[in-house]
């Protein structure tokens, strides 16, 4: 087990593409790491340069105590779950598990203890003597992680592990990955684009966008106050209102006529955007206390909650996630107030959190 | 090159092609037309190939005989014989051809599979600069048929002593066959995941290991299919053959038949004998990886 430590990452390929900007992250002993990001943004190939895949034009990657910029992926002492399995087709569930080992070169009876220690946490028993073609997508991915684990290495690696399998079967490997982690303490970087995978799983998250990291926190932290509009956009579903808002009377008010309570702080001469997540807003009856007079667009019944779409007469209409039993009908007139705390307010320009 | 390929496509498709056509509602009509069509068409391609096997196994007196005897004509394998037995016995100039083919075509291929392969795993596991350039100029080296090229080869060979030696056939059928062998294999790598290799590599094996332990058993009925192309163009090769040797005990199998051609007489017997000498072992080798042929040919047609 070991922290992992990466300093001014960067890689350019041999034909010009940038795939890191800069990237510094510093991942504790233990943690279990999510970089999150669209496709594209260098979560995976910083996720390689850790794992000894890709060199780096730039910057230095420690593991443990260890500089590993030139060590080969062998000599890294890690594991790696790919998104797709990369299970040895021609080999048993079996000896799939054992290979690690006996490249490692240890004695059978211990590579056969190891083994089985690893079937049972991952209740591959039944599995064992089956080849890869006869495992579903699931149990290929079980047995992907058990040969993470035989080697009991200094840190797991795991490259969206989960986006092949489908959502209820993700579910489960998500809930299992995360005790899995828990049980063992073993330091974990975990790489997706799935959001609800990135909290649920992450003790923090970093946020990655065109090669560089955008925010680094825990789940709530992302979640309550994105450090820029990209992050504000990506994480939440539906994602955060961005209202624009200007400063009057010691209050923000939106373009429709908003009521927010601004954070203190606030520079005066920019134009800003408050970011208001679904449920820091509420959809009232029209000329409730603090409402502002606004129209249903559309609703979302999902069952457990409705999603409204209200027009405020702002720029943008905004997204209202309401209790199921809150029902207004289409093209209705209504109010909308704020009931939140402290919105997130960020500088259109820069599109940075300013306060 | 391109004929090789051609003589192996279609055996496929037109096989596959019936069965569809015979399922159509009220296609009876159809299906006998179609049936009458390929029978017809069989007969025009194979009816060479029986003449020629027909003509090898003749008397001379029947070869001649008009009208052609198609059944009742006295079978003898003298010509095969003629094939390998020069006439005052020992090896005929023929057999010494045969061998030189095995060995010219044999070499030519191992050579081109063993540059060929890791040069496509490199082309499809690395990002290298202009790569697509790269590929391009490699497949372009193809584009000229060997007619063209044939007069500066032979003035360089005669330069360099490669004139009239199985090393200068080996070294061009090499060359011709390496662009094809590059191509063919990228595929055929492309489809291989590089996550094993990955894997293993995380595992504790180099690079170049885990690309020998785990990429290339999964490359073998590639390169089985690749490999059988190569051969075949070497085998079948004429031009250059002629071009850059004269000597009997350096000639291949090509422009040695082609020489029984011509003159007063030809012995039309020994030139069907040695044709259906010459075509056999293509013939077999093709057999034998059929399955990887086709695997070969519907490259791209299977997902991973």
């Amino acid at each position: 087990m070991a922290a992992i430590e990466v300093t001014a990452l960067h890689k350019r390929y041999p034909d010009g593409t940038v795939a890191v900007e800069h990237v510094d992250l510093s991942i504790g002993d233990g943690e279990l790491f999510v970089m999150l990001g669209p496709s594209g943004c260098g979560k995976t190939t910083t996720l390689r340069a850790v794992a000894g895949l890709e060199r780096q034009t730039a910057g230095d990657i420690r593991i443990g105590a260890t500089l590993v910029n030139d060590l080969p992926p062998a000599g890294r002492d890690i594991a790696m779950v790919f998104q797709f399995y990369a299970l040895y087709p021609h080999l048993r569930t079996r000896d799939n598990l054992a290979f690690p080992l006996r490249a490692e070169g240890l004695p059978k009876a211990e590579v056969r203890e190891r083994v089985d220690e690893a079937a049972r946490l991952m209740r591959l028993g039944p599995l064992l003597d089956r080849r890869p073609r006869r495992l579903s997508g699931g149990e290929q991915q079980r047995v992907a992680l058990a040969r993470a684990l035989v080697r009991r290495p200094q840190a797991f690696l795991m490259d969206e592990p989960l986006t092949n399998l489908d959502a209820e079967l993700r579910a489960d490997m998500r809930t299992e990955i995360k005790h899995l982690q828990g049980e063992l303490g073993t330091t974990m970087v975990y790489v997706t684009h799935d959001q609800v995978e990135a909290m649920s799983l992450g003790h923090r998250i970093a946020i990655l966008n065109k090669g560089r990291v955008e925010q680094i926190g825990t789940p709530l932290e992302v979640y309550d106050r994105p450090a820029s509009l990209f992050c504000a956009a990506f994480i939440g579903s539906p994602p955060m209102n961005l209202i624009d808002v200007e400063v009057a009377d010691g209050r923000l008010r939106g373009k429709g006529g908003l009521d927010l309570t601004p954070p203190p702080g606030l520079p005066r001469d920019r134009d800003l955007v408050a970011g208001v997540r679904p449920e820091a807003l509420e959809v009232t009856a029209p000329g409730a206390d603090r409402s502002i007079p606004a129209r249903v667009v559309s609703a979302e019944w999902l069952g457990d909650e409705i999603i409204y779409v209200v027009d405020h007469g702002g720029r943008r209409d905004v997204r209202v996630r309401m209790a199921p039993t809150v029902r207004f009908a289409t093209d209705t007139r209504v109010g909308l107030r704020h009931t939140g705390a402290v919105p997130a307010v960020y500088d259109v320009r820069t599109e940075q959190l300013v306060a | 090159m391109a004929v090789s390929v051609n003589e192996a496509v279609p055996a496929g498709p037109v096989r596959d092609r019936t069965p569809p056509a015979r399922r159509v509602a009220g296609g009876r009509g159809r299906s006998v037309l179609e049936v009458v069509l390929l029978a017809v068409l069989a007969v025009v391609m194979l009816f060479p190939v029986l003449w020629m096997i027909e003509t090898s196994i003749k008397e001379n007196r029947d070869v001649y005989a008009v009208p052609a005897k198609f059944i009742d004509f006295q079978v003898t394998l003298a010509h095969y014989r003629d094939v390998f037995v020069a006439p005052g016995g020992g090896r005929s100039a023929l057999s010494v051809a045969f061998l030189n083919s095995v060995l010219v075509a044999g070499v030519s291929t191992v050579l081109a599979t063993l540059l060929g392969v890791p040069a496509a795993w490199a082309y499809s596991r690395f990002t290298l600069k202009a790569k697509k350039d790269q590929l391009f100029f490699i497949l372009s080296t193809r584009f000229m048929p060997p007619v063209v090229v044939v007069i500066p080869i032979f003035l360089m060979y005669r330069t360099a002593g490669l004139i009239d030696t199985p090393l200068g056939l080996i070294l061009i059928y090499t060359a011709f066959n390496l662009p094809f062998t590059i191509w063919m294999m990228k595929g055929f790598v492309d489809e291989v995941p590089p996550e094993y290799e990955e894997a293993a590599m995380l595992d504790g094996h180099t690079r170049l290991q885990a690309f020998r332990k785990y990429t290339l058993p999964l490359l073998v009925p590639g390169i089985a299919a690749t490999a059988v192309f190569a051969l075949i163009f070497s085998w079948n090769e004429f031009v250059f053959a002629v071009f850059l040797t004269s000597s009997d005990s350096v000639r291949t199998a090509p422009p040695a038949i082609a020489g029984l051609i011509g003159g007063t007489t030809v012995d039309w017997g020994l030139v069907a004998a040695s044709s259906v000498v010459f075509a056999l072992p293509v013939l077999l080798f093709a057999y034998l990886v059929r399955k990887h042929l086709v695997a070969g040919v519907t490259l791209g047609a299977v997902r991973r």
